[in-house]
């Protein structure tokens, strides 16, 4: 790109381009370096997922060595139980760990959200029956439910994302209506109400903006948890179903490694921290810019 | 101006030779770092000068950002969030307290030098009670035992004029009104004995009526105990009863320095002389013509909880284009008026007619047309506005809602708006985190003016604000009802701003219409009690004032 400039490209475009540069590079400064650090990660795994079969050096189901190798030139991070390689298998677990668990901490928030502003908006009875709806559902510890839905219900990806996602936006229902009751009290919510606005209005133009930032930060952890939490659904075999994997289902088919000193287990498992550190990373640097009420200038 | 505080500083002289506390050329700064920018070093306080002699009271007077808190802080060493004292001294009997380590700070703090914040209910830990925190620091610092300390708060509890002395201090701090708690505040400063108390606008969260048995109380607290005192306010006429010396400062600096009688009688400087006299607006009362009045509110009964009235049979009436203004103090029941008028309070009895038809009293059974003529300001415009839209956008949702005006054309309406509030079209893109609490008033009656409303009702919209900038802001409200013919029903507690632009007053008293009729009527004699109370409770920029008043009033206030 220099070298074209140098080559007698017109002194407008060149320009033209140093001031995007210059733009790009203005961006880049308001980001932390552990922002970036997280960038890096996630556009890592995401890439994993994105181009498995490219960048995967065997199949996913293929048996290619011995049982719980080590690591070595040709297995980069071993073998696992069955011998199959553990890199491939943790590029294709990437897929299902990202979309089931991004899918679900999806929904959840859609609909915690959307039902808790709902909830403190209208007030009286249907902030009543929502909320004690929603504390009929937390009264039943979320895995025991999980699973009694997951035995009865066809069990594909979709019902797996749906059910995940349901259980989960009973949290964020919580979050959101304690955040958006604070701001109804507030006299611009009021105002709204004056001039006639429909409640949805008033949930999306007044409530949403600024309740996003315990939104975002919970989005985070919630991910965190949505990916842990999938993981225990297919260690109890209710999951992800094999010969397909997770990250949580690899650790499980791994987990008899440990008592042998092999560690084919841990490295899915240093997967999932690394994936939930990069997003609370990022997540953070997010909220340090929604926080500020000048719209992110200065 | 150097003279005058030449005389003001020979004359203390004479009296004694170390004062109390000797301020030079003081210096306090800030580092100000917004996300994104290089930080920069702001000044606040530049080269202030004093002295203040045993038993003396010295005013420190200035709107806010003049940086009075800060001095006040600054006798004790202390330098609130990044505030740094970068130069000049503060000599406490001679000593300069700024050098002191942390340790010999704390023997001045609450022992040679006590505060009296503003805000009282803030200020007390809800949950001991009252007596045990008065005497805390006394106890702290080993000066009395706690049986002396305890015998001493009685006393102070009945030198403040609070009821039941012996067992006030048994109380909690919800148990006992605003003003009684800022006299227990003043009882806890009082206790350890200092020798200087500084008071940070101690009344000015008071409604008038109780602020004045404050201001009689502390008055009379220090001169019985003799205690020297710093008395921060931004109401000229209240620090007028009060202090001997009053320092006049802007942005830091001072303007003016003299005695009391000096400033009050013979303000030098232009600022000082804007300040004393502050309310120049005087609208002439528009006659009640023939035609039936705009809004008429009969016979309202309201309540929270069904049970406990909060409004009793309340009736008034407005004019179109005229000015109603509804004065009473905190609880009275005028903003719960407000409410009923605008549909958030559905009333028990009673009906709102607006124009020749009742309004439906829920809000949820008006139609957008009604909605649209009665607009609403509020009392805090921080608050009022949605922080995270542009003042375009805040000012462009009424044009879109009410009249589905969009684009280019809801672009050019806002700017109109904006030059008839004298802001501009600089301001459309901002958010009002940038701009002033006088700048954010103005974009929201800019906001309602953009439903062409009939009727604005104001709440307390300029009690938030500094007394020059509230006088702007009533300004503006005029010049615009001239221009569009609009309505207000005024809510206040300000009398002054209620003789500067009504034209009939209703006085309100424990939820009860006391008065109403036209500005002239309601505010010639004979009075009634209550209304005899508010008028005489409003300070008056002479020396006298308050001595005159406790011994002419009716009734005491209902705080007492």
């Amino acid at each position: 790109m220099l070298a074209k400039a140098e080559n007698g490209t017109p002194a407008s475009q060149s320009g033209l381009m140093s001031r995007a540069l210059e733009k790009k590079s203005i961006l880049l400064d308001h980001l932390s370096w552990g922002a970036r650090l997280g960038l890096v990660g996630l556009a890592i795994f995401a890439g994993a997922a994105l181009f498995a079969p490219w960048v995967a050096p065997y199949g996913p189901v293929e048996i290619v060595g011995e049982v719980w190798e080590p690591m070595s030139a040709q297995f980069w991070l071993g073998t696992d139980q069955l011998g199959r390689d553990l890199l491939t298998r943790l590029i294709y677990g990437a897929r299902n760990t990202f979309f089931v668990a991004g899918a679900a901490t999806l929904i959840s928030f859609f609909m915690g959200s959307f039902f808790g502003f709902l909830a403190a908006v209208q007030g009286g009875r249907v902030d009543q029956l929502l909320s004690r709806l929603n504390d009929l559902m937390m009264a039943i510890p979320t895995l025991i439910f999980a699973l009694v839905v997951l035995s009865v219900l066809p069990s594909n990806m979709i019902t797996l994302i749906l059910v995940m996602g349901v259980l989960d936006s009973t949290r964020v229902f919580r979050l959101s209506r304690a955040v958006a009751v604070d701001i109804t009290v507030l006299d611009f919510v009021e105002a709204a109400k004056l001039r006639g606005e429909k409640t949805l209005w008033i949930i999306f133009r007044e409530i949403l903006p600024n309740a996003l930032t315990p939104l975002f930060a919970e989005f985070g952890l919630r991910f965190a948890f949505a990916v842990l939490f999938l993981s225990t659904l297919s260690f109890l075999g209710l999951g992800i179903q094999p010969p397909e994997a997770d990250w949580g289902s690899i650790v499980k088919e791994n987990k008899d490694g440990i008592v042998f000193g092999i560690p084919a287990a841990l490295i899915p498992a240093a997967a999932i921290a690394i994936l939930t550190i990069s997003i609370n990373l990022v997540v953070d640097s997010i909220l340090s810019r929604t926080t500020s009420l000048k719209g992110g200038r200065g | 101006m150097s003279q005058q505080m030449q005389t003001a500083t020979d004359n203390n002289n004479t009296l004694s030779d170390t004062p109390l506390l000797d301020v030079k050329d003081l210096r306090i700064g800030a580092n100000i770092a917004f996300p994104g920018e290089e930080s920069h070093h702001m000044v606040i306080v530049d080269k202030i000068s004093f002295t203040l002699q045993k038993g003396h009271v010295l005013g420190l007077i200035g709107e806010s950002g003049a940086g009075k808190s800060t001095i006040g802080l600054s006798a004790m060493a202390y330098g609130r969030g990044g505030c740094e004292i970068t130069g000049g001294e503060v000599r406490l009997n001679g000593e300069d307290i700024l050098s002191f380590s942390h340790q010999q700070v704390r023997q001045v703090r609450g022992v040679k030098v006590a505060y009296v914040a503003q805000s009282a209910a803030a200020s007390f830990n809800p949950a001991h009670r009252l007596g045990d925190q008065v005497i805390e620091s006394a106890l702290e610092h080993g000066l009395m035992s706690r049986a002396e300390a305890t015998a001493f708060a009685d006393e102070l509890f009945a030198k403040l004029g609070l009821p039941e002395p012996e067992i006030f201090g048994r109380r909690y701090p919800h148990q006992v009104s605003g003003g009684q708690l800022q006299r227990a505040m003043t009882a806890m400063a009082l206790c350890s004995k200092p020798d200087l108390i500084v008071f940070d606008e101690p009344t000015t969260a008071l409604d008038v009526t109780t602020q004045i048995d404050v201001l009689a109380a502390i008055k009379h607290a220090i001169h019985e105990t003799h205690t020297a005192a710093l008395y921060i306010t931004h109401d000229l006429a209240v620090v007028a009863q009060i202090s001997d010396e009053i320092m006049v400062l802007k942005n830091g600096k001072t303007v003016e320095y003299g005695t009391t009688d000096q400033i009050i009688n013979n303000p030098q400087q232009a600022y000082t002389k804007d300040l004393v006299t502050a309310q120049s607006i005087q609208k002439p009362e528009a006659a009640s013509p023939n035609q039936p009045p705009l809004l008429s509110v009969d016979n309202i009964s309201a309540a929270y909880d069904g049970a406990n009235l909060i409004l009793k049979d309340v009736s008034l009436h407005l004019h179109a284009g005229q000015t109603l203004a509804i004065v009473g103090e905190s609880g009275s029941g005028k903003s719960t008026l407000a409410r009923v008028i605008t549909g958030l309070l559905p009333p028990l009895q009673g009906q709102v007619k607006f124009g020749e038809a009742p309004l439906p009293a829920a809000l949820k059974k008006r139609n957008k047309e009604q909605l649209r003529r009665l607009q609403m300001i509020y009392q805090m415009a921080d608050v009022a506005m949605n922080p995270r839209q542009t003042i375009g956008q805040i000012i462009g949702r009424p044009l879109e809602f009410y009249f589905g005006i969009r684009g280019q054309e809801k672009r050019r309406k806002v700017i109109e708006l904006l030059d008839q509030i004298e802001l501009g079209e600089k301001f459309i893109d901002r958010y009002p985190a940038e701009l002033s609490g006088g700048q954010k008033q103005r974009v929201c009656i800019a906001r309602a003016l953009a439903a062409k409303p009939d009727l604005i009702i104001c709440d307390e919209v300029t009690s938030a604000l500094d007394p020059l900038v509230a006088d702007e802001i009533l300004k503006l409200l005029l010049q615009l009802q001239e221009k569009h013919q609009v309505a207000y029903l005024f809510i206040t507690h300000d009398i002054a701003t209620v003789r500067a632009i009504s034209d009939s007053i209703a006085v309100m008293y424990q939820g009860k219409l006391v008065r109403f009729g036209s500005r002239s009527k309601v505010l010639s004699p004979p009075y009634d009690d209550y209304t005899d109370l508010l008028l005489s409770s409003v300070p008056e920029m002479k020396l006298d004032w308050l001595d005159k008043v406790l011994s002419t009033r009716k009734m005491q206030s209902a705080g007492n």
